[in-house]
């Protein structure tokens, strides 16, 4: 397949900010729960908040250069929550507003200080607005993973992303870099939560780098379905194409080719294997020994340009089976 | 309920294009219009078809054989491409099962035609939406146009008939009979998408000649022998 930057840089930066809101509400629910020190409303949750809504108001950015037409934003899109019952691209379309909302009225509710306990669970958990929005959010951030990561997994005949595997990376890059994101934040507020925050953004990283392993190998030895002889029904095992029909290109030679010799692919994994998995993890042991503001920042930089280079790889190494017709030009 | 669809014939197409350029005037000038070309007279030319011809080699030189392969949407009976469109603008019209798109849902989002295993969906680069073969619905559907010309531009264009079109839920239509007949196959029935399209293989004439069919057991002029000479009173003097 043909990998567009602006799915690329929407998938990337909605999972960052995912990522990053679920580690704020885990950091809430650990100091409710006493494990952590509580942290300022205003200044760790709202801002925190608001990162997570600049990231998701850029993967819309992004998202509306997916578009036929940007204006098609305005005009149309809202048409694409229409088909909720069988298409996993509108339950995203549905999904991530929603998330969006909850993500600031979250900010908003820290900001405003509008944290009063509303009950107390058997006497000792606390529940308060903050709490019940930041539940709903991170299970809204759930179903946003889920219905990202499906729109690719469910297409059967792209078998390299028909896995539950790619829900899987899906999720946990999204958590990695989030959390990466919660260690570089903190780490530069000078709170005390990034050894917290980064214990999770490793465990998150090497979970991740073993599901995408799997999946690597499993796309390595996978057997396609489709050959030309099921394509065109002929049974014989050579079969060459003479000509597609034309020799200027088509839509179907530019959306489904990435183009890239297999130099380029091999850079592109070797780039990214080294900054998702690798680097951010050294980074942030050696923030830990030598308790830098800036290195979990420089982390999570590197790791977000490694996600941008793994998606751009996870397009690339999908082979739609319609490419079996566009072998030749002639 | 029906399903309408076409039959093509790779035993008698022989790749003349014809049904390309009719596919385009048609449907450029007509309900599904325009299909834009991007720089049609410079070095890489390119635009929206519906249907394209390719040309395949089967086999090792110099045992081979050219197979010309017309290629449109093949209007499936579970098309893949029509529940993963988010706004509803990819649809299959259930009176007659023709797979569609409206063109003024269409967000462009290309979705579809990653979910299409066919790659004959094409996203018109001046509209802006995904296109791909009506089966002529504004022709097939006319009812002002003569009943011989209610069919798809492509099959009326066809110089050697290798396109029939028809109702292939109806056992008795034309092209049932042909898919029936002649070894109707589909494309990839490897993904469930049961296209309503079908095409019929590539045939062999092949003469069968024996010996003695060539040189006959009981050639007259060969078995026998010259008449065996008379001897003494025949018939012939007698009758007189
Ligand atoms: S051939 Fe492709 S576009 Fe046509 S109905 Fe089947 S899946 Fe959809
Ligand atoms: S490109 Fe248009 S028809 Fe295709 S899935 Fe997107 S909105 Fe639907
Ligand atoms: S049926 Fe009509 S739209 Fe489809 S390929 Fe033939 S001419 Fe083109």
């Amino acid at each position: 397949m043909h990998p567009a930057f602006s799915v690329i840089f929407l998938t990337t930066l909605i999972g960052a900010g995912q990522g990053l809101f679920m580690a704020l509400v885990t950091g809430q629910v650990y100091s409710l729960a006493n494990l952590l020190a509580p942290q300022d409303s205003q200044s760790f949750y709202a801002m925190g908040a608001l990162i997570t809504a600049t990231l998701l108001a850029g993967g819309l950015v992004a998202a509306v250069f997916h578009l036929g037409k940007p204006s098609y934003f305005i005009t149309r899109a809202w048409r694409g929550m229409s088909q909720w019952r069988t298409s996993w691209l509108s339950r995203e379309l549905i999904a991530l507003p929603m998330f969006m909302l909850l993500v600031l009225a979250y900010a908003a509710v820290h900001y405003l200080g509008w944290t009063q306990i509303w009950f107390t669970i058997k006497g000792q958990i606390p529940v308060d607005a903050s709490l019940v929005i930041g539940m709903l959010g991170v299970l809204m951030s759930v179903i946003l993973f889920v219905s990202t990561a499906m729109i690719y997994a469910s297409l059967k005949f792209l078998q390299e992303w028909h896995t539950a595997l790619t829900v899987a990376n899906f999720f946990l890059f999204g958590l990695a870099s989030g959390f990466m994101l919660a260690a570089a934040f903190s780490a530069w507020m000078g709170i005390e939560l990034v050894s917290f925050f980064g214990g999770w953004a490793v465990v998150f990283t090497v979970l991740a780098a073993i599901t995408r392993a799997f999946s690597m190998l499993r796309n390595a030895r996978i057997k396609h379905k489709s050959t030309l002889a099921s394509a065109l029904g002929i049974r014989h095992t050579k079969i060459t194409q003479r000509s597609m029909g034309f020799m200027g290109g088509s839509f179907n030679t530019r959306e489904f080719f990435h183009g890239q010799g297999p130099v380029v692919l091999a850079m592109a994994r070797w780039f990214f294997v080294l900054n998702v998995f690798v680097f951010p993890v050294i980074l942030l042991a050696a923030s830990n020994l030598l308790e830098s503001a800036s290195l979990p920042v420089l982390a999570f930089v590197v790791q977000y340009l490694g996600l941008l280079a793994e998606r751009w790889y996870f397009f690339a190494e999908a082979r739609h089976p319609q490419n079996l017709y566009y072998q030749t030009v002639g | 309920m029906s399903q309408l669809a076409l039959v093509i014939d790779l035993n008698v197409c022989v790749g003349c294009h014809a049904c390309v350029t009719s596919c385009k005037e048609w449907n450029t000038s007509g309900w599904a219009g325009s299909l834009a070309d991007q720089h049609p007279y410079d070095a890489d030319p390119t635009g929206t078809f519906f249907n394209r011809v390719q040309s395949f080699e089967v086999g090792q030189y110099p045992n081979t054989e050219t197979v010309h392969f017309p290629k449109s949407c093949l209007h499936c009976e579970e098309p893949p491409c029509v529940p993963v469109c988010p706004t509803g603008a990819s649809y299959k019209r259930p009176d007659n099962g023709v797979v569609l798109v409206d063109y003024d849902k269409c967000i462009g989002c290309k979705y579809c035609s990653w979910a299409c295993p066919y790659g004959v969906r094409e996203l018109d680069e001046m509209q802006k939406v995904m296109k791909k073969c009506t089966l002529c619905i504004d022709r097939i559907t006319d009812e002002t146009l003569p009943e011989a010309e209610r069919k798809p531009a492509c099959v009326l264009a066809c110089p050697t008939s290798a396109r029939l079109y028809g109702d292939v839920h109806d056992p008795d239509s034309e092209a049932s009979e042909a898919i029936r007949e002649r070894g109707g196959y589909q494309l990839m029935p490897e993904w469930g998408t049961k296209p309503a399209n079908h095409y019929l293989p590539r045939r062999k004439t092949r003469m069968q000649i024996f010996d003695d069919e060539l040189e006959r057991v009981d050639n007259p002029l060969k078995k026998e022998a010259p008449l065996p000479a008379a001897k003494g009173e025949t018939l012939d003097d007698v009758a007189y």
